[in-house]
């Protein structure tokens, strides 16, 4: 019993002096965080990506297909309104074109909390879209919680790159 | 063979019914019949002591010695026949009493091997000699239908008196459930307290990158033992919870793209979804008594806790209302209260309330957020993920009084109680990489250890001590 009290006194000691010669917080992206995943560059056709396709989507989008979110919040500000336009204007102009907004969360939460997350996200977005004239019927959500990172460091950039919610075209 | 000079006993092991063959394997599942039967027990009271003051425990020696066999012959259950088996029997027994910081034992590896016939007639002053306060022998015997005895015997060394004895008839692929048997019997006599090494846990198990993560459902033995993955990993699984009979499993599956909670039925193989509905089902819960599970439910985005009978039949009930999110829950041991987490003060807290959903109110009111709140098995207390800058599995009393962290690192998360509500089960993930390891840490917080696991590992779920 003592020797172990001991151990633990002085290993959290340690832990201690070790954390104050660390700057807070701040923890540099491993690179593989920076790059951003590489879209498959699609295969080159005489048609180009077919409308509502998910290719032909994401390259109209320009990353307006994401929108983000701050740490357990699910409110659409106004940096999402313009992306949420952008989707709008899409599907109101494809108007065969059906999506899934998807629902993420960043690793710091439980893992029920943030399947719950994930849902009301991608309902904050879902239902701004709805607000802005696209029908309901045309969208679904789907929450994965923490299941699906983009960027995979354990850091406050990371983790704002995942709290999210991406609309993607349902293919047929 | 010498007639035992416990003869009695010989005979009522010999006319034990069969054990039930619980190798989760539909295939042998079906040619089993009866229960694991306890044949023989001395009924006297528990030594004096307490679990929670361990410090008089530390230093009870116990010796554990391989088992003996009256015979040496071939047995499914092991490759060099049933001496060898005798010798595995013991470091089973050895390796679960070693970690729960009560004992100091010794195991069969540093101790001479008794003959057969000392295992009724211990040789006290060897076991003086070497400061041994207690003592643990046992035999296992094949018998002609293939079947294996295993006798457990308990001696106070100083006293050179027999404690306790107790003897099962398994079938060879249940050996190791013959030695859980044994530490639960030692465990529980000197302890006091209920056992809990005869169990088993659902788990995911995890592996793959961390932005491409292959989650698999999974069983294993209390100790680690006897793996075997439920699901192939196309399909993410999540938070799965055994029911209190071991029959099925409830657990989260993106099998249809979409989270939904699917009960799985252990002998057949197939599962049905918990609800039919087009919504988002997530964290399952059993109620004690198997008749219920509880889920949570995301509609329109707004989760809530509902309750539905576990054989399908009647509607689901809602239990929770509003817009914050209400999820997961734990049912008290009697089954009339439930312990949930909401978030409807702004972050995330710990409630309680009626099985029914009635009485809500709000538990937890120390510094930082209360998540994944577990109810005791034996009610005395609340695990749960206490969030304050950190992640850490703490302890509360079922009023919220009482708080105490039990663990220390980044990211602790999602406590299991053992079946005897001593143990804690929780898994600890790593940070940047991810990886997800299950660990488990007794009440005092002191004694921590990490189990083994094939792969990477999370969400464990301890079910209770096996029928």
């Amino acid at each position: 019993m003592n020797r172990i009290a001991i151990a633990l006194t002085v290993s959290s000691a340690l832990a201690l002096s070790a954390c104050n010669r660390q700057p807070p917080e701040v923890t540099p992206d491993p690179p593989q965080d920076v790059v951003a995943n590489p879209t498959p560059t699609p295969t080159p056709t005489p048609m180009g990506p077919q409308p509502g396709s998910q290719t032909h989507f994401a390259d109209a989008m320009m990353g307006a297909d994401t929108i983000y979110f701050d740490t357990d919040r699910y409110n659409i500000d106004n940096e999402d309104m313009v992306a949420l336009r952008r989707q709008a204007e899409y599907l109101l102009q494809y108007t065969n074109a059906r999506a899934t907004v998807e629902g993420h969360a960043d690793e710091r939460g439980t893992r029920d909390y943030n399947l719950a997350l994930g849902e009301r996200r991608a309902n904050a977005a879902k239902n701004y879209l709805v607000s802005l004239g696209v029908p309901e019927a045309r969208l679904t959500t789907v929450s994965y919680g923490e299941e699906r990172p983009v960027a995979t460091g354990s850091n406050e950039t990371a983790w704002a790159r995942n709290r999210r919610a991406v609309t993607v075209m349902i293919t047929r | 063979m010498r007639i035992l000079s416990s003869l009695a006993v010989a005979a009522l092991l010999l006319n034990a019914p069969a054990i039930a063959q619980d190798d989760l394997d539909p295939a042998t599942m079906a040619s089993q019949d009866g229960e694991p039967e306890v044949v023989a027990e001395q009924d006297d009271g528990p030594l004096r002591g307490t679990v929670t003051d361990d410090s008089a425990w530390q230093d009870l020696g116990i010796a554990i010695a391989a088992f003996a066999t009256n015979r040496d012959v071939d047995t499914p259950a092991n490759a060099q026949g049933t001496e060898a088996l005798g010798l595995e029997l013991a470091r089973v027994v050895y390796n679960d009493l070693r970690f729960n910081g009560l004992f100091r034992p010794v195991g069969p590896d540093a101790l001479p091997r008794p003959s057969y016939d000392q295992i009724t007639a211990p040789a006290f002053g060897t076991w003086q000699g070497r400061s041994a306060e207690m003592l643990v022998h046992g035999f296992v015997r094949a018998n002609d239908d293939g079947r294996l005895t295993v006798g457990c015997y308990l001696y106070d060394v100083a006293l050179q008196t027999e404690l306790v004895r107790e003897g099962w008839v398994v079938s060879p692929a249940e050996w190791r459930r013959a030695a859980h048997r044994c530490a639960d019997l030692v465990y529980s006599r000197l302890s006091g307290e209920d056992p809990f090494f005869d169990s088993r846990i659902a788990y995911i198990a995890e592996t793959g990158p961390k932005d491409n993560r292959v989650k698999r459902l999974a069983i294993m033995d209390s100790d680690g033992a006897n793996h075997r993955f439920i699901t192939n990993g196309q399909s993410t699984a999540l938070s799965p919870r055994y029911s209190p009979d071991y029959s099925r499993i409830a657990y989260l599956s993106y099998v249809d793209g979409n989270p939904r909670i699917y009960v799985y039925d252990i002998d057949s193989g197939r599962q049905q979804l918990v609800t039919e509905s087009p919504n988002a089902t997530f964290a399952p819960r059993w109620s004690p008594d198997g008749r219920y599970i509880l889920y949570s439910m995301a509609v329109s985005g707004n989760t809530d806790i509902y309750r539905v009978r576990s054989d399908g039949s009647g509607r689901p009930e809602r239990l929770t209302s509003g817009p914050a999110i209400e999820v997961g829950g734990s049912y008290s041991p009697d089954g009339s209260r439930i312990v949930f987490e909401s978030d409807q003060s702004g972050a995330q807290q710990c409630y309680v309330m009626d099985a029914d959903g009635s009485n809500q109110r709000r538990i937890s009111f120390f510094g930082g957020r209360c998540a994944t709140p577990e109810w005791s098995p034996r009610g005395d207390q609340i695990a749960f993920t206490h969030i304050a800058g950190d992640f850490r599995i703490a302890v509360m009393n079922p009023n919220g009084r009482n708080m105490r962290q039990l663990t220390n690192a980044w990211h602790d998360e999602g406590p299991t109680w053992a079946p005897n509500g001593r143990i804690i089960q929780f898994f600890r993930t790593e940070r940047n990489s991810g990886d997800t390891s299950i660990w488990q840490v007794d009440l005092t917080g002191d004694n921590e250890r990490r189990l083994r696991t094939p792969v990477g590992a999370s969400d464990p779920a301890w079910g209770p001590v096996l029928p």
